[in-house]
């Protein structure tokens, strides 16, 4: 995906800090000099070219509610099917394939801790496969959006 | 009822009047989707949620501060950037060091976070669990050689779990159901 130097700037200078105010685009606008529609139009294409998913906030997890990382061992030639199972269960927000025998790898959410875990036990039965529970007991890392390597890209 | 939040503090707003705890609500979960790309977002928030602009603006300030929000602004989709190699590196380290380590990893430019989890004998042995964000597998794989040299875990089981696939890559939605 090449993005131009603009698209770029906006991204390195606004992965935080978004301004709370009436016009938050019109100041990002004036920061990268160019017109406040102008800025909207360029997020609208970020968006839509899948550059950003969003503008948005991203919640501390552990008080915006219950969450866990969640890992099951899928047979290899199930694992589509496994994995769409587990996109259908309610919460669910990241899901990946990884390479290892716990091959399939979610982040499962809910408001409390009661309702995750009962989510979890529901999973696991329509499953048939046991899910590796794994909250987190300490975090050491915040995610700020971190600097994006343009020349790496490049 | 009211809704049991994590808006006590946040629901006696300092510049706009007390807003009430279902609007609140309503504005986290549909900030869970984003701010609108329209010339006055708090604005259509405030609409959508049944609040003021005002009380929007200072609802968002107040979970900022407190923590709740952890960052606001674009969310970088990296694998279309071209990042295309994401390894999970997972940690057995001893207990009384993983602290101590987890908070070294985490002034790592390129580990773009790290969490320690627990350990469930006898299926999976790791407790620190760092998450590599590459341009290729190569990339990474150096460093997690460096991370190894650098922080003498040579005798510390590891593994690396590249991801091969998305199935899934979105926002928390925590309020209700989904």
């Amino acid at each position: 995906m090449k993005l131009d130097r603009t698209d770029q700037q906006l991204i390195n200078l606004y992965q935080r800090g978004l301004p709370v105010c009436e016009r938050p685009y019109e100041v990002m606008a004036g920061k990268l000099g160019i017109s406040e529609d102008e800025l909207i139009q360029r997020l609208r294409r970020l968006q839509s070219d899948r550059v950003i998913s969003r503008v948005g906030p991203v919640f501390e997890h552990h008080r915006a509610g219950a969450s866990l990382l969640a890992a099951v061992a899928a047979p290899p030639e199930q694992m589509d099917l496994v994995a769409a199972r587990i996109n259908r269960a309610p919460g669910v927000n990241h899901n990946y394939a990884r390479e290892h025998p716990y091959n399939l790898w979610f982040v499962m959410t809910a408001p409390d801790e009661d309702t995750l875990d009962e989510r979890l036990d529901e999973l696991e039965q329509q499953l048939r496969l046991p899910i590796l529970r794994l909250p987190m007991v300490e975090g050491y890392h915040i995610d700020l959006g971190f600097a994006i390597d343009w020349e790496a890209l490049a | 009822m009211t809704p049991r939040l994590h808006t006590d503090v946040c629901s006696v707003l300092r510049n706009s009047p007390p807003a009430s705890p279902w609007g609140l609500l309503r504005l986290r979960k549909l900030l869970e989707k984003g701010v609108p790309l329209t010339p006055r977002p708090f604005q259509t928030l405030a609409e959508q949620a049944g609040l003021s602009e005002a009380q929007v603006m200072d609802a968002v300030d107040c979970w900022q501060n407190d923590g709740l929000i952890k960052r606001m602004g674009l969310v970088v989709q990296h694998r279309t950037l071209g990042y295309r190699a994401n390894a999970m590196v997972v940690w057995d380290i001893p207990d009384e060091q993983v602290s101590r380590l987890g908070r070294q990893f985490a002034d790592i430019p390129f580990v773009t976070l790290c969490y320690q989890r627990p350990r469930r004998l006898p299926d999976w042995p790791y407790n620190l669990f760092c998450m590599i964000h590459g341009v290729s597998r190569d990339r990474v794989e150096g460093q997690i050689e460096e991370l190894i040299r650098t922080h003498q875990l040579q005798q510390c089981p590891h593994a690396v779990l590249f991801s091969s696939k998305a199935y899934r890559q979105r926002g928390g939605c925590y309020v209700g159901s989904d």
